[in-house]
């Protein structure tokens, strides 16, 4: 494939695409096709978030969000890799749990979130509970998945080698299911995302979701989508990490990244 | 008989969901969490309101024009991804990037563009579907293995008999699977444009529940939403079931 | 008494019977088979299609538990264990995709404790001798298929093991490649002294390497002949055109036809 600076031709049309569509949405916004009383141009946002994340006003809440984002990622991630190994061993309750699984992410398990507050107050625990639920689950359906693609030959292969159960598990079956595992913390980073950010929304004290549904309400447009600006942009970057990092372990694996 | 037993175990599960809601009403008293009997009674009456029956019409009108925008634009999009290389190797990247973004941020957005109406909802569930639609559309294009069009190149079929004959059989079980998942995320993004950008139907009843505490309500239609998406799930899942194992 | 006479490895009226499952009938894979393989020798195994060679393969590995019968490697039972000194090469692609050929081939060697340069060593030579070398820091995604059964032929080489089980390695080969592979497994099995077993369905690869070849019936997989070859030890490719060679392949065509037709499930047709 032909590349320059580095990039490839495909990479530099993607990146074409983009700046003309961010390009296009200025132009619009600025001709007044777009009325700017509901979209500013893309540059006064990323101005608004400059300026946000310069006067330093945000930094807790940010603190409060990602933190909680993290943590609940964190918790989801592994309480699902645990439940989703347990689950693997017991095929029948496997069976009874599945038509479940298959529309948990159909209702918005955020709803919740007031039950969480009675329960804990109005801290993070609330937030970080509701993120936890919301990213657990698809981390349990991965780890399912995963595990029924261990190829068979490899518990041989480990009987050959003589290797105890736990280091068969490390050593084989979790790389070969870590593909499917890394789909599931993709997936849980999304919906962990998500809950934490609308459970803001409904009724948290603070946090960058709270502040968005705070500047709407009062009419602070620019604030508003200087935040919501700060999300896309966070949200993206982790997005676009974890998928390269996926995309190269695919590509040594001979697989197209999920 | 091991479908009384998967009766069994499905009663099983239903008692154990149960007696957990029971403990857990037990600890946070009923403000917080009403236990399963009132909130069934509430069920009971509720369902035959006129409140719930409008909300219940105006999420599903929203729904069925928000499925309908999600698949066309989803499929189409799909297609033409999979189909063109470049535009494939283009687009994709920024089709998973758009697809994994928290789109809940953007309903301030959808609000001022499109008001408290229909539109609104509409759009911020086509939003969440069309996505895995195209996604799965496109891979489905793409995996078609290659010896299926060179058999057909060796049989003289038309480009119109290709795509009829060989791509639209090889390629549909995958795309049930996109459509099933792009109904379940529709229905989700029905229902968060109603909480958030709507004052109609249940995703709006949800919302309101929630800010005038009361539970059963909220609980009410949690469980009638979950019951709808579990049996549309459940019918684009058996098909799915059917096309994969027809031989 | 001489070591080649010597019982290395012996399954003694061993039969498998796969219990029923579900709706599914109990299948009698396998015997009862009697086997003694000499210390040294290269025993091939050749049958129709599901007549149970990888299911005696795994028996005497000790991966699975015979349902009658008694195995026995150097002297000691093997009951459902693997016993030290025996590598086995599955018939199922079994590379780890995540390691490189490299890592692979070492993979063995860093379980039991090896030290570094021996590993290095150990492995620079076992990829040398499969052909592997510019592949070493390929993943197998990058490889064909045969080239990753070699890969994991050299990871059992490595652990220098003194009966060797191979399950039809060559399946994803061309014809004259596999002569070469063969020619390469000779000269294995000469330079290390091992035991081999190879399984194979190319009647010709069974007859060009092996010592005594075992057929085996139609599933329930018996042993209806032995034939012993009468090779020298030093030996190549090019015995395929002495006469002796056509005689063998003959014998063995003689006795599976009637069988592999069997196993095709026309077991009512006459035989000639
Ligand atoms: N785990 C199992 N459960 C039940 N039946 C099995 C199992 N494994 C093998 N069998 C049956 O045992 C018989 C022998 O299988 P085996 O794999 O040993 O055949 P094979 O001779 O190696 O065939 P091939 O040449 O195709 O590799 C087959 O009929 C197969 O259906
Ligand atoms: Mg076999």
């Amino acid at each position: 494939m032909t590349s320059f600076l580095g990039m490839t031709k495909v990479g530099w049309i993607r990146l074409a695409v983009i700046v003309g569509a961010i390009g296009l949405l200025e132009v619009c916004c600025r001709l007044e096709f777009i009325n700017p009383r509901v979209v500013i141009p893309p540059s006064m946002m990323a101005l608004a978030l400059f300026n946000i994340l310069r006067s330093g006003t945000m930094n807790a809440d940010m603190l409060r969000t990602f933190g909680s984002v993290a943590v609940a990622v964190s918790i989801a991630v592994v309480l699902g890799f645990v439940l989703g190994v347990a689950i693997h061993a017991a095929p029948r309750l496997r069976r009874t749990l599945d038509p479940f699984f298959a529309t948990y992410y159909a209702v918005p398990i955020f709803i919740f979130y007031p039950v969480m507050v009675a329960i804990f107050g109005l801290s993070v625990v609330p937030v970080i509970m509701i993120g936890v639920a919301a990213g657990s689950v698809a981390m349990i359906i991965a780890t399912l998945n995963g595990l029924d693609r261990i190829p068979r030959v490899l518990t041989k292969v480990a009987r050959v080698h003589r290797m105890n159960a736990f280091d068969t598990a490390l050593r084989l079956k979790l790389p070969a299911a870590a593909p499917y595992l890394f789909t599931g913390v993709k997936l849980a980073v999304t919906y962990g995302f998500i809950a934490v950010i609308a459970s803001e929304f409904i009724l948290a004290p603070a946090g960058v979701g709270h502040e968005i549904a705070f500047a709407y309400n009062d009419f602070n447009n620019r604030r508003m989508y200087g935040l919501m600006l700060l999300l896309l942009l966070v949200a993206t970057c982790v997005n676009m990490i974890l998928h390269t990092w996926d995309q190269r372990l695919a590509r040594r694996r001979g697989r197209v990244a999920l | 008989m091991t479908a009384t037993r998967r009766i069994a175990d499905l009663l099983i599960l239903a008692a154990a969901f149960l007696a957990f809601w029971y403990g857990l009403n037990a600890v946070v008293g009923s403000t917080a969490l009403p236990g399963p009997g009132p909130t069934l009674s509430y069920l009971a009456n509720f369902v035959g309101t006129t409140r719930f029956l409008e909300s219940l019409v105006s999420t599903l009108t929203s729904f069925a024009y928000a499925l309908l925008l999600a698949y066309a634009i989803g499929l189409s999009l799909g297609v033409w991804l999979g189909a063109h290389h470049l535009s494939g190797a283009v687009g994709e990247p920024i089709l998973v990037a758009i697809y994994s973004m928290p789109k809940i941020t953007l309903y301030p957005v959808v609000l001022l563009i499109f008001g408290l109406g229909i539109s609104g909802k509409v759009a911020f569930g086509a939003l969440h579907g069309i996505l895995p639609v195209a996604l799965l559309s496109m891979n489905a294009i793409r995996n078609v293995p290659p010896v299926y069009l060179k058999a057909a190149r060796t049989m003289n079929l038309s480009r119109w008999q290709v795509i009829a004959t060989v791509l639209f059989p090889a390629t549909l079980p995958e795309i049930v699977s996109g459509l099933r998942i792009g109904l379940t995320t529709t229905l989700l993004g029905v229902v968060l444009g109603e909480m958030f950008a709507s004052k109609r139907g249940l995703g709006f009843l949800m919302i309101n529940a929630i800010s005038t505490v009361q539970p059963e309500e909220m609980l009410t239609v949690a469980i009638v939403l979950f019951t709808f998406a579990a049996s549309a799930n459940g019918l684009l899942l058996w098909m799915e079931h059917r096309l994969h194992h027809r031989v | 008494m001489n070591l080649s006479d010597q019982v290395h490895a012996r399954l003694a009226g061993v039969t498998r019977i796969f219990p029923a499952m579900g709706s599914q009938q109990p299948v009698h894979a396998l015997g009862p088979v009697d086997l003694d393989l000499r210390h040294g020798e290269f025993f091939a195994v050749v049958g129709p299609s599901g007549c149970g060679k990888s299911t005696l393969l795994e028996v005497l590995a000790g991966l699975q538990l015979p349902t009658a019968g008694a195995v026995e490697f150097e002297g000691r039972p093997v009951h459902g264990e693997v016993p030290e000194g025996v590598g086995v090469v599955f018939q199922e692609d079994a590379s780890f995709p995540w390691l490189t050929v490299w890592d692979n081939t070492a993979f063995g060697l860093h379980r039991n404790g090896t030290d570094e340069s021996e590993i290095k060593k150990r492995v620079d030579d076992a990829l040398a001798f499969m052909g592997l070398r510019d592949f070493a820091r390929a993943y197998p995604a990058q490889l064909s298929g045969g080239m990753r059964q070699r890969v994991c032929i050299a990871r059992t080489l490595v652990l220098q093991p003194r009966l060797i089980l191979l399950d039809e390695p060559f399946g994803a080969l061309d014809a004259q490649t596999r002569l070469l592979m063969g020619d390469e497994v000779l000269r294995l099995w000469r330079s290390t002294g091992s035991t081999v077993l190879l399984i194979t369905h190319a009647l010709d690869e069974a007859a060009m390497l092996s010592d005594r070849i075992g057929a085996m019936s139609a599933r329930p997989g018996r042993f209806m002949d032995i034939v012993e070859t009468g090779w020298p030890r030093e030996r190549d490719s090019k015995i395929v055109s002495e006469a002796r060679f056509g005689e063998i392949t003959g014998r063995l065509w003689d006795n599976l036809r009637g069988e592999s037709l069997k196993s095709l499930g026309h077991a009512g047709m006459s035989v000639p």
